[in-house]
């Protein structure tokens, strides 16, 4: 299955944000959109950075709270990206061994959107139930 | 105002489409315990079940037999089918919102996507889905032509549809009888002077997306040898590391069976399928006479992308494919709807989760929907459509709820129908498809075949006796 299957019916709508955003408005973002990664995009629409809740749990944890601070400042710079061509099987995989759960999707050189491990299991587990149902059909008609 | 799906109120709901996410998503709206709903569903074809009876190969007649379920929810009172009545031309969706308080789009993908080569368009080369709605009888591409009379043809791709395409070119004239497929190509292929076809995989054995039965079957075949090309189906270093860390006993099942194939010795079948990796179409050729004489293809090597993705990547070497019929199967996308809004790039409703969305503020239009290929482009099993449409109708649910729908001036049953009887007298209602189903059926028994269908719509209202 390709990952503009799993873009398509999540979506067009995007959360970014400048690496200048202060981690305060950051947070909010994060809370008010339920989500666990901000895109930090310069400019257009070409991605600089994530900010995940691990990027924020570790600054947590290494010394006093980030206020003042910016995206810029917490933000995972080395961006894995995909494309909408990507095989999700494959993504998966390595979304697994490298312990990243947001991916930010780029087709033609602009962000169109991310696709996070659950929108990936989902899709996975909808194909799979899919597949069950349609062999049991299969089995249960002679 | 009460919000609708009471007794005094039910809730309306117009379904666009008669395929499989259509009836899932009509069963599900119609099993919601304290609901009351009334379904209308719309095919701007005669029949129902889209793919079911214009996709799926005629000689998968197992697969067929999920329409029974969709049969058995069209037997329920509160649902209404119109056939041959088109949305945008018969219906526009301000009649809809006048008489229901949600429309859900249902309309597939129904179109090919192109391989943006040159010589794409040369006399010989089709989309493979005009191909398979030709030999299916749907009703548009009864009088298409396909040139039959090449030793070669060349199938672009390997997904099911293409396999499909692919196995269909090989079948004998009694394998061709034993299916359901329509008796005009029937009769082509019976004559058929096609003896070989090639099927092209740009990228290897691990990455291709037909499924294992789907090529095991053409060794059940009586007059087909398999023919893979032993360095073709042996794995890249990284494809091997993909199928290692995957555990996918299926995948390692479809590599051995491919691998299998390469290491068998062809038996002397007048028909063969070559299965072909690692290679693309650069350019269809011209016979010097306007139609393809053959195609061009580049070998490509794989290549892995930062998120893990294999993809194809041309070399510098190439190869002739002499051929007179190319059938392209290389995606589907969906056609925009009138007055609705499309991502062009991703050939989709633009939707969230199913609830169809305004392009420019990107929030949820009210009372519009979306399910099956149209929402998330062509991916799956007929199945797959169940979960998904469960997902649409649950926003669906929510929504009506919460008071979030069209507001109808004119939401009675009678109401649209009258409309749509006056907009289109000869529409087909479920009652008449139950008519015409058996009829085809008894057709296909006096010749013992499984069914033989009715190819236009003009023959439909004949037997109907309208």
């Amino acid at each position: 299955m390709k990952m503009q299957s799993v873009l398509a019916a999540k979506g067009p709508r995007l959360v970014t944000v400048s690496p200048e955003t202060p981690i305060g408005d950051a947070l909010k973002l994060l809370a008010e959109h339920n989500i666990g990664a901000l895109i930090a995009v310069d400019g257009g629409r070409v991605p600089v950075g994530i900010l995940s809740e691990r990027d924020i749990i570790r600054s947590l944890a290494a010394g006093p709270a980030p206020t003042g601070r910016t995206v810029g400042d917490l933000m995972t710079r080395d961006v894995v990206t995909g494309s909408p061509e990507d095989d999700i099987e494959a993504v998966l995989q390595t979304m697994t061994s490298r312990h990243f759960r947001h991916l930010p999707i780029i087709d033609e050189g602009v962000l169109v959107g991310v696709v996070s491990l659950g929108d990936l299991v989902k899709a996975l587990l909808n194909d799979y139930r899919g597949a069950v149902d349609t062999l049991e059909t299969r089995l249960m008609t002679s | 105002m009460a919000n609708p799906g009471t007794a005094d109120e039910p809730l309306r709901v117009a379904i666009v489409g008669a395929g499989p996410s259509a009836f899932y998503a009509a069963d599900h709206l119609l099993k919601q315990p304290g609901l009351n709903v009334e379904v209308d569903m719309f095919d701007r074809l005669p029949t129902p079940y889209g793919l079911v009876r214009f996709g799926v190969a005629p000689d998968h007649q197992k697969i067929k037999t999920v329409t029974r379920s969709f049969a058995e929810t069209a037997a329920s009172p509160h649902f209404r089918f119109y056939g041959a009545v088109e949305f945008g031309r018969d219906i526009t969706l301000d009649e809809i919102r006048a008489h229901y308080h949600q429309v859900l789009f249902a309309t597939g993908a129904q179109t090919d996507r192109r391989m943006g080569i040159p010589g794409e368009d040369l006399h010989g080369s089709h989309p493979a889905t005009s191909f398979v709605a030709w030999y299916n009888g749907h009703p548009d591409y009864r009088d298409c032509q396909f040139d039959l009379s090449h030793e070669r043809a060349v199938v672009v791709g390997v997904g099911n549809v293409a396999i499909d395409v692919a196995r269909i070119l090989c079948l004998t004239p009694g394998e061709l009888m034993a299916s359901d497929m329509a008796p005009h190509a029937v009769e082509a292929l019976s004559v058929s002077r096609i003896r070989e076809v090639h099927v092209l995989g740009r990228r290897g054995p691990a990455q291709a997306a037909f499924t294992t039965p789907e090529i095991k079957e053409f060794g059940a075949l009586s007059d087909v040898d398999v023919i893979v090309r032993p360095e073709e189906a042996a794995l890249d270093p990284l494809s091997r590391a993909f199928v290692d860390g995957a555990s996918d006993r299926p995948l390692s099942r479809k590599i051995e069976l491919i691998q299998a194939y390469a290491a068998q010795k062809p038996a002397g079948h007048s028909r063969r399928v070559f299965f072909r990796f690692l290679v693309s179409p650069v350019e269809l050729l011209d016979d010097g006479a306007g139609s393809v004489g053959g195609v061009r293809v580049v070998r490509n090597v794989l290549k892995v992308s930062g998120s893990g993705s294999l993809a194809a990547e041309p070399t510098e070497e190439f190869e002739t494919i002499a051929a007179g019929l190319v059938l392209r199967s290389v995606g589907y996308r969906g056609v925009a709807l009138p007055d609705v809004p499309f991502h062009d790039r991703w050939g989709v409703i633009l939707n969230e989760r199913g609830r169809v969305l305004d392009p420019d503020s990107q929030t949820a239009i009210a009372g519009e929907y979306v399910t099956g290929w149209i929402k998330r482009g062509p991916s799956g099993v007929i199945g797959t459509n169940k979960p998904d449409s469960v997902e649409t109708v649950t926003a669906m649910l929510e929504d009506a709820g919460a008071g979030r729908t069209f507001v109808p001036a004119a939401p009675e049953v009678e109401a649209a129908e009258t409309l749509v009887r006056t907009r289109q007298p000869r529409c087909i209602t479920f009652e008449d498809w139950r008519r015409l189903d058996a009829l085809e059926l008894e057709a296909g028994e006096r010749c013992g075949r499984p069914r033989v269908k009715f190819t236009s719509v003009d023959e439909m209202l004949a037997a109907l006796g309208r």
